[in-house]
C-alpha cells in the first residue's frame, strides 16, 4: 500500500469557460501558487460535463475529479449551472453504487474573479485526498 | 482516405515567463514523441510575428493538418493563433492551445513535477488536436446601433463619439437628468475648471445630436441576444420598450461612501461635519457654515478607501486631490482660515497633480500625516483626535468645519446589472475588465464594453479616456456589419436519436425541436449557443457539441490517466541544467 504522505494525487478538473477556467486564470496572473496536481480541461459550461467524463477517469485511477462553474445566477448560459448542480447529486448516488468515495468528487462555484478561491480549492482538494488515500482502483502511479 | 493528423507543436518560452520554471528542452522532446506530431518546436514568443511565421511555414512545408500551441491561456492569445493558422490555409478549428503559463509556469514552482504537468497538458492538447474537425463559421448582419447604459460623463462621452461616428445610439439614464455626479461638482482639480464648463457643452452636444435618443428616468430591465443583436427591454415610467444595439457600452459610475458608517467621525450626528460631496455645494454657498464663516477646516482624506476593516483596500483615486482641491478653496475665499488635511499618503500621480499639490501647500494648507480616530464635540467646535503618526503622538485639532473625504464604492445594485448581462466584477465589486493591461475597456462579454467608474475609481479625464476608448471599441462590430457567431453548435447524429425529447429539455435557449416527421432531434444553429449541456444529457450519445466533443474529452482523459507517456516522461527528465539546482 502506498504512504499516504508521499502520495500525490491526480485530479482532473472540468473548468467552464466563462467563470472558473477565467479564476484559474487569474490565479496564474497574480501568481498565486497551489500544488501541480490538477489537470485542466476547459469546457464552454459546467452543464456539459457527461457523467461519463467523471467515472472515466475514477476508473482509470484519478483520485479526484474537480468540476468548476460559476455562481448560481451568473452561468453564461443562463441556468446552465443549475442543471450541473441536479446532475451532481445524482452523480453522488451513482458513484456510491460503483463502490467510490463521492468526496473524490467537487463542484465548486468559482466566478471570475476568485483566483484565490480557485488556488485555495486545489490546495484543499490535495490535502483531502491525500487524508483519503489514493483511489483504490489505482494501478501504480507517482507524480 | 482516412484522415491521418499531421499535428505540429509549439511550445512558448514567454520570455522567461515559461522557461523559469518548465523544463522547456524536455518538453519540446516529449512533444515531438506523442503520435501524430510531425515537428515540435520551441521559441521565445511564439505570438510575435517571427513566431507566427514558424507556425505558417511547417504548415506549408510539412503539410501540417491540425496545430497546438503551448503557451499562455487561450482566453488570450487563441484569436491570435487561429488567425495565424488561418492565413497559412488550415481551418481556424483545426488548432489547440495547451495553457502552460497561467495554469502552469506562473503558479508553480520550478520542478519536475511542473514540467510533468507542462507535459500533461500538451499530450491532452495533441490528443484533443487529433479529433478536431474543421468548421465553418457563420457571419450575421450586426444592428447598426449601440446602446449605452448611465449617462454620466463617461456614457454622455461615448454616446456621442458612436453617435458622431453615424450610428444610431440610446442613451438610458436612471435619473431625471443626465450629467450624474460631475453634475454635483463646484470646481475641478488640477485646473480649478468649474465642473459646469467641462459637463454641459457635452450635454448640449448630446442633447442636440440627430442620432442620439436620451430616455431618462429609464432603466434596462432585461437583456437577450449576444454581440451584433442584442435586444434590451427598456422601462421608461409605466411603459416598456424594446431598443435593439449591435453593441453596449456600460457606463453606470458609482456610489460616494456612506459617511454614516464611519461612526467615529459623528456625521449625520454633528452639522460642523460634512462630506467632500456636501462641500461641493457650500462652495456653491460662499462657505457659510451655521451663517458663519469657517475660521479652522480640517479635512480627512480616505473615508471609506485603503481601509480593511470596511472591506474597502483599494484607493479611490480622486480624493486626495479632491481634498487639496476644497483646501485651496478655502485657503482662496477666507484667507484668514487655518486648513489642516489628515492624510495617510498623498498620491498626486495624474499629469498636473503633483504640481497642484506643490501650490496647495504653498498656498498655506497644512499637512499632517495621521489617522484621526475620533471627533469630538467641545462647545461650539469640534476637535479632532488623531495619531499624528510622524510625531508619533496623539494630536488634537480644534475645527469648527471638518470635511470628510469620501472614497467611491460600487453602485449597490451592480450585481443585479452584472447578471443582467453576466459580466463579472473583480474583488472590489466594480465591474470586471476582460484583462487588466491589455484589454481595459472590454468585459468577458463580447460586444459589451466599460466606461468611467463602474469599472473602478478614476477622475473625469480618466472617464473619458476609457469612454472614447470602450465608444472606439463598441463601434467595431458595427462598422464590419457582421459578426461572426458561434460556430461550435450542436449536431444530431439522427441513427443514434431515439427521439426522446431529453436534449430539448435542458436547452436554454430552444434550439432543439423534434422533426415532425422523422422523428429526430433537429437543431437550429442560429439560436443554438454550444454550451453543450444537450449533449452530456442524451442518452444514447446522439447530439455533440463542435470543438468539444465526447471523442475529443474521452481522448485527453486517455492520455491524462492511462499514462502510455509516464515513461518517456520519466526518460526525459530532467534534461537541462536549469532544473538540476
Ligand atoms: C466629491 C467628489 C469630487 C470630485 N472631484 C473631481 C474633480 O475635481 N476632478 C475630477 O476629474 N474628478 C472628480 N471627481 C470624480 C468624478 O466625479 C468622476 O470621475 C466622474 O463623475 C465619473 O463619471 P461616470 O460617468 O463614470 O459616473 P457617474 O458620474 O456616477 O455617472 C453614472 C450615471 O449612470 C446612471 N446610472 C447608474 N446606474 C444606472 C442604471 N442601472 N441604469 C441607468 N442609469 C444608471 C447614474 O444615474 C449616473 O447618471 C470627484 C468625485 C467626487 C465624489
Ligand atoms: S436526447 Fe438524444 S436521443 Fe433523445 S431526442 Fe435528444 S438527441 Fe435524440
Ligand atoms: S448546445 Fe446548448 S444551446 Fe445548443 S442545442 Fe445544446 S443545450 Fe441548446
Ligand atoms: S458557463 Fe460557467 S457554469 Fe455555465
Amino acid at each position: 500500500m502506498p504512504d499516504n504522505n508521499h502520495f500525490e494525487p491526480r485530479i482532473v478538473a472540468f473548468l467552464c469557460n466563462w467563470c472558473t477556467y477565467t479564476g484559474a486564470d487569474l490565479a496564474g496572473t497574480s501568481r498565486l501558487q497551489y500544488p501541480p496536481n490538477v489537470r485542466i480541461i476547459r469546457t464552454m459550461c459546467s452543464s456539459s460535463v457527461d457523467p461519463v467524463y467523471v467515472l472515466k477517469p475514477l476508473l482509470d485511477g484519478a483520485d479526484g475529479v474537480l468540476i468548476g462553474g460559476c455562481h448560481p445566477g451568473d452561468c453564461h448560459y443562463q441556468t446552465g449551472n443549475y442543471k450541473t448542480r441536479r446532475r451532481y447529486v445524482a452523480m453522488q448516488e451513482i458513484l456510491r453504487a460503483s463502490g467510490f468515495d463521492p468526496r473524490r468528487v467537487w463542484l465548486r462555484w468559482i466566478s471570475a474573479s476568485e483566483g484565490q478561491k480557485f488556488a485555495d480549492t486545489i490546495t484543499d482538494m490535495v490535502a483531502s485526498l491525500k487524508e483519503m488515500g489514493p483511489n483504490p482502483m489505482q494501478v501504480a502511479w507517482a507524480i | 482516405m482516412a484522415f491521418t493528423p499531421r499535428i505540429g507543436v509549439y511550445i512558448c518560452h514567454c520570455g522567461i515567463n515559461i522557461s523559469a520554471s518548465v523544463d522547456i528542452e524536455a518538453v519540446t522532446a516529449f512533444a515531438a514523441s506523442l503520435p501524430a506530431v510531425i515537428i515540435a518546436r520551441d521559441y521565445t514568443y511564439m505570438c510575435s510575428d517571427p513566431g507566427q511565421a514558424l507556425i505558417k511555414e511547417d504548415i506549408e512545408q510539412l503539410k501540417l493538418n491540425r496545430v497546438v500551441v503551448a503557451s499562455c491561456s487561450p482566453r488570450m492569445h487563441e484569436p491570435t493563433f487561429r488567425a495565424a493558422v488561418a492565413s497559412a490555409g488550415l481551418n481556424p478549428y483545426c488548432f489547440e492551445m495547451a495553457n502552460i503559463r497561467e495554469q502552469c509556469s506562473w503558479v508553480h514552482p520550478g520542478s519536475e513535477a511542473t514540467t510533468q504537468k507542462a507535459m500533461d497538458l500538451i499530450a491532452s492538447a495533441v490528443a484533443k488536436a487529433a479529433h478536431l474537425q474543421p468548421l465553418i463559421t457563420r457571419q450575421v448582419e450586426v444592428s447598426p446601433s449601440a446602446l449605452v447604459i448611465g449617462g454620466g460623463i463617461a456614457g454622455l462621452q461615448a454616446a456621442l463619439d458612436i453617435a458622431e461616428a453615424g450610428f444610431q445610439v440610446t442613451l438610458v439614464e436612471r435619473a431625471e437628468q443626465p450629467g450624474g455626479h460631475a453634475a454635483q461638482l463646484h470646481t475641478t482639480f488640477p485646473y480649478m475648471q468649474p465642473a459646469r464648463e467641462l459637463l454641459r457643452p457635452l450635454m448640449e452636444r448630446v442633447d442636440a445630436h440627430p442620432r442620439i435618443e436620451v430616455m431618462l428616468s429609464a432603466e434596462v430591465e432585461e437583456i437577450k441576444g449576444f454581440v451584433g443583436n442584442f435586444e434590451a427591454s427598456v422601462r421608461q415610467s409605466e411603459e416598456m420598450r424594446t431598443v435593439s444595439a449591435g453593441s453596449i457600452v456600460i457606463a453606470t459610475g458609482f456610489e460616494v461612501f456612506d459617511a454614516h458608517i464611519k461612526k467615529e467621525f459623528g456625521y449625520g450626528l454633528y452639522p460642523q461635519v460634512i462630506t467632500t460631496l456636501d462641500f461641493e455645494l457650500l462652495s456653491a454657498q460662499n462657505l457659510q457654515v451655521n451663517g458663519h464663516s469657517p475660521r479652522k477646516v480640517v479635512f480627512i482624506q480616505c473615508v471609506g478607501s485603503r481601509d480593511q476593516s470596511l472591506g474597502n483596500p483599494y484607493c479611490s483615486r480622486v480624493c486626495c486631490m479632491v481634498a487639496a482641491r476644497q483646501a485651496k478653496w478655502v485657503r482662496q475665499r477666507l484667507p484668514e482660515a487655518e486648513v489642516t488635511i489628515f492624510y495617510m499618503d498623498v498620491r498626486a500621480f495624474g499629469k498636473g497633480f503633483e504640481e497642484f499639490y506643490d501650490q496647495v501647500r504653498t498656498c498655506g494648507v497644512i499637512y499632517r500625516r495621521g489617522n484621526p480616530s475620533e471627533i469630538l464635540r467641545q462647545g461650539e467646535h469640534l476637535l479632532v483626535r488623531a495619531e499624528d503618526t510622524l510625531l508619533g503622538e496623539v494630536v488634537e485639532v480644534e475645527a469648527d468645519l471638518v470635511v470628510l473625504a469620501l472614497g467611491m464604492v460600487p453602485r449597490q445594485d451592480s450585481a443585479a446589472l452584472a447578471s443582467l448581462l453576466k459580466l463579472s466584477r473583480s474583488a472590489d465589486g466594480f465591474f470586471m475588465e476582460a484583462h487588466p493591461k491589455l484589454r481595459p475597456v472590454d468585459t468577458s462579454v463580447a460586444g459589451v464594453f466599460l466606461a468611467g467608474c463602474c469599472q473602478g475609481p478614476k477622475d473625469i479625464a480618466d472617464s473619458i479616456s476609457q469612454a472614447r476608448g470602450a465608444a472606439a471599441a463598441a463601434m467595431i462590430p458595427l462598422l464590419r456589419g457582421q459578426v461572426q457567431v458561434e460556430a461550435a453548435t450542436a449536431y444530431v447524429e439522427e441513427e443514434l436519436c431515439a427521439g426522446c425529447g431529453q436534449c430539448a429539455q435542458v436547452c436554454t435557449y430552444g434550439a432543439l425541436r423534434l422533426h415532425p416527421v422523422r422523428n429526430v432531434m433537429t437543431v437550429n444553429q442560429v439560436l443554438c449557443q454550444g454550451c453543450g449541456a444537450c449533449a452530456s444529457a442524451c442518452p444514447s450519445g446522439a447530439v455533440t457539441v463542435s470543438h468539444f466533443t465526447f471523442t475529443q474529452t474521452m481522448a485527453q482523459l486517455e492520455v491524462l490517466l492511462n499514462g502510455s507517456n509516464h515513461q518517456r516522461k520519466q526518460e526525459l527528465l530532467p534534461t537541462a541544467s536549469l532544473m538540476a539546482k
